[in-house]
């Protein structure tokens, strides 16, 4: 076992850091959460400049900078795009387009396009396989009709890779389609909002929206095992972000204990809170090892054990982050409770993350219905 | 000893169900049910509909306008209007203010300001805490200097809740520098229209306006605002928190909740099935419901006990109910921001504080996230939970 970053990957960490200390404190996020975008496109050239938008290349990059990037926007709370454009639809666009997408793919590097995932459904809650979106062969063009909801970064996005049934019933996890579309085609109506964390979502009605034979990527009907990967890489990056949120948090609490004063002394003094922090230390530490695992696993080539794998995270990310972010509030009283002060924010987007790609429950369902003795694979 | 509601309790239960259902107007019904915030306006017309048949101000003496029921009836008559969906009377009128000015005003006082309270002809808000004054609430700052038949008061409170809608603020003040902190302090009835207040937003987690600051610059206060006597505020503030903390159980609400959230998994899809049959969400409901049934009981056992013995809202054993009570609104919350999933995820906070805006998403689940989050401050807010287990264990445990 090797805990230790490489020499390329301290390089990333330590660029990452850089920006975030210069360009990202709470009253600069601030303000780019204010703009029309919700989010900074200078920051956005920057993450370009520093090689961070070419991630989802494995060549550039694996989980492990992944990871790394992750944390350190989890840290600042980072309002761009990355995961949604980047680590999702830059991956999924490489593994299954081909050469003949390499133009996007040099297009999203370069910061010049964005794209957003726009799989999930009014009625699919959780269930990855569970697509209602249709798309129908006609003349070799493909028609999508359906809805789509709460996609990342679906508001901005000038590209959508949108998962549509080719056949089967609802849940099949066969019979699913990806299709690349225009977000400006005829018959794609997006309403965008801000979600509880600050971030831009989308919800989409496709109406006879046409594809041409282009824009499919791999073989419509086959589509599922890519999109379960995606979701997999998808818990594995949010797993560091909400590390490095807890991490800034629970600094950021044990700092106020120590600053805050109430009956004469800092309320650091009194052990209740400091067991309290301690026990949220804790959680943090269990969080972060299961984020390594992550990071370990998601190059996992078995479906079935990578998924398992990334069950047991978002299980311990779900709980550490709910816990952290819940003692945080309490700790700081009534201040924790404005938006005016940054622990707040923290605590929105931990809880935001656990409506993602799943929520605790739903992942210890899917561990608790694996049998054996033991159910997780060794990193 | 008998734990079942008698045929009479019960009989008082259908008159009480039968009249919410017939007289709560139907736009606030719908507001509430949905977890959205009622108005200014809605919160006054409601008290009024109550106050009109006499059931405003229950819990008050009934020479000002209480009913006289005892701990079971009082009881039954508030799960009732969680259960309805009703909004509750005006807390800081009805629990909070008014049983202050009937235990220590003087004649005229209540004459003059009880029938205002009940109608909410005053909505009152309430000036306690300040900036460094939280926790330690005897730390306040905020000075009243004697001119005459008046007060000065300077000073700044904090997380006053519904300033801005408020005519009227109860607030404690120091008028006595040199005295034992908690000797030195007076109750005082501020209008929020005087000279000298101003009152600045303060916006919470859930994106929602509840809170401010309110800064008081040589406010003049006539010294017939003063309910009891000078320097014994403190004695009075410890009295109405009591009522505080009873009140912030709000058991009938958590349950109303318990059984939105069951209802509502129903609708949602999880495992083939519904989130319903999920063996984990229906434990997971089982065993809040177990807890809220125990708390129940501990609530009436601890009141009727309380009412016999101390005749008080001063008993440390509240405390118990406080810390319970704040947890099981939370956890409730939280299993309805579960069964929301990620239709949560829209942040609308003009629509929660029921501003007349499309929604996002299902109408059911877009307060469920605003709710859970305001509810973070149950444990915060009226006493921390923290603050509570000292209480427990200096006074109950004596250690
Ligand atoms: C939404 C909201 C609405 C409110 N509405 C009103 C209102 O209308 N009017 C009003 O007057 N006030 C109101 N409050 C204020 C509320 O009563 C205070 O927030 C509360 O008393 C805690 O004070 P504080 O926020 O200063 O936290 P602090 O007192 O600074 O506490 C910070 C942390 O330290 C802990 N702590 C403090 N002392 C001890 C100790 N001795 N032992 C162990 N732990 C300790 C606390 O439990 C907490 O976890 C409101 C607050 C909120 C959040």
């Amino acid at each position: 076992m090797d805990f230790s970053l490489n020499k390329e990957q301290t390089m990333i960490k330590d660029a990452v850091e850089r920006l975030m200390h210069r360009h990202y404190t709470f009253a600069q996020r601030d303000t780019y959460a204010r703009g029309a975008a919700g989010w900074s496109e200078a920051m956005w050239q920057r993450y370009s400049e520093v090689g961070l938008l070419g991630l989802f290349d494995s060549d550039v990059g694996g989980p492990v900078e992944a990871m790394i990037v992750m944390e350190a926007f989890g840290h600042s709370l980072v309002l761009e795009p990355f995961l949604a454009a980047v680590l999702l639809c830059g991956r999924a666009v490489q593994r299954a387009g081909g050469g003949s997408h390499a133009e996007l793919l040099q297009d999203i590097a370069a910061g010049r396009l964005l794209m957003a995932f726009a799989h999930t459904e009014p009625s699919s809650r959780y269930e990855l396989s569970r697509v209602a979106t249709r798309a129908t062969c006609k003349d070799r063009r493909w028609i999508l009709s359906g809805a789509k909801s709460a996609i990342m970064h679906g508001d901005c996005a000038r590209r959508l890779l949108v998962s549509a049934r080719v056949a089967g019933e609802p849940a099949d996890p066969s019979g699913i389609g990806l299709f690349l579309i225009d977000a400006g085609s005829a018959g794609v109506r997006r309403t965008g909002y801000t979600t509880q964390d600050g971030l831009r979502a989308a919800d989409l009605v496709l109406d006879r929206v046409e594809v041409v034979a282009a824009d499919v990527l791999g073989p419509p009907g086959a589509m599922f095992p890519l999109i379960q990967e995606l979701a997999d890489v998808a818990i594995a990056a949010t797993a560091a972000e909400a590390v490095g949120a807890m991490q800034a948090l629970h600094d950021m609490t044990v700092a106020y204990l120590k600053t805050r004063r109430q009956f004469g002394v800092a309320i650091g003094t009194f052990q209740a809170l400091q067991h309290r922090c301690v026990d949220m230390l804790v959680e943090l530490e269990q969080a972060r090892s299961m984020a390594l695992y992550a990071a370990m696993m998601a190059s996992e080539p078995d479906a079935r054990s990578r998924s398992a794998a990334m069950s047991a995270v978002k299980v311990q990310i779900t709980k550490s982050s709910r816990y952290v972010a819940q003692q945080a509030i309490q700790l700081h009283g009534g201040i924790g409770m404005t938006t005016e002060y940054a622990a707040s924010h923290y605590f929105l987007r931990l809880m935001a993350m656990q409506a993602r790609f799943g929520d605790g429950a739903h992942h210890l369902n899917a561990l608790a219905s694996i049998d054996g003795r033991e159910v997780l694979p060794a990193a | 000893m008998d734990l079942r509601y008698s045929p009479e309790e019960q009989e008082f239960r259908g008159e009480v169900r039968e009249f919410f259902r017939s007289v709560l107007p139907r736009e606030i019904r719908d507001k509430v049910a949905l977890g959205r915030l009622p108005s200014r306006d809605d919160i006054v017309r409601w008290q009024r509909i109550l106050n009109a048949r006499g059931w405003a101000v229950t819990q008050w003496a009934p020479e000002w306008g209480g009913t006289g029921w005892d701990t079971v009836r009082q009881y039954i008559f508030r799960e009732e209007m969680y259960l309805a969906d009703a909004p509750e009377p005006l807390s800081t009128n009805v629990t909070l203010v008014g049983p202050v000015v009937i235990a220590f005003g003087n004649e005229q006082q209540k004459r003059h300001f009880l029938p205002r309270i009940a109608n909410v002809d005053m909505f009152f808000c309430q000036g306690f805490s300040e900036p460094e004054a939280g926790s330690d609430l005897a730390a306040l700052r905020t000075r009243a200097v004697r001119d005459g038949d008046q007060y000065i008061v300077t000073g700044q409170k904090l997380w006053t809740s519904y300033a801005h809608q408020a005519d009227w603020m109860f607030c404690l003040v120091r008028t006595d520098e040199s005295a034992r902190k908690q000797d030195g302090i007076s109750y005082l009835l501020i209008d929020m229209a005087s000279k000298g207040v101003t009152v600045k937003p303060v916006m919470t987690l859930d994106g929602g306006h509840h809170v401010n600051e309110v800064f008081l610059n040589d406010v003049q206060v006539p010294v017939t605002n003063r309910i009891g006597e000078e320097n014994r505020g403190w004695h009075y503030a410890k009295f109405l928190l009591g009522n505080e903390r009873i009140l912030t159980g709000r058991i009938g609400l958590s349950k109303s909740r318990l059984r939105r959230a069951r209802d509502l998994a129903a609708r949602v899809p999880a495992g083939g099935s519904t989130l319903a049959a999920s063996h984990a969400f229906r434990e997971k409901a089982a065993a809040l419901e177990v807890e809220l049934k125990a708390l129940e009981i501990t609530t009436l056992r601890v009141l009727d006990e309380v009412r016999r013995q101390t005749g008080t809202a001063q008993d440390p054993k509240i405390s118990i109910l406080k810390i319970k009570g704040s947890e099981l609104a939370q956890a409730t919350a939280e299993l309805l921001l579960e069964v929301a999933g990620p239709h949560a995820l829209p942040r609308q906070e003009d629509w929660a504080s029921g501003a007349d805006v499309a929604c996002i998403g299902p109408e059911w689940a877009a307060t469920a996230a605003p709710n859970y989050l305001y509810l973070r401050a149950a444990t915060i807010f009226g006493g921390s939970s923290e603050i509570q287990r000292n209480i427990v264990a200096k006074n109950i445990l004596g250690i």
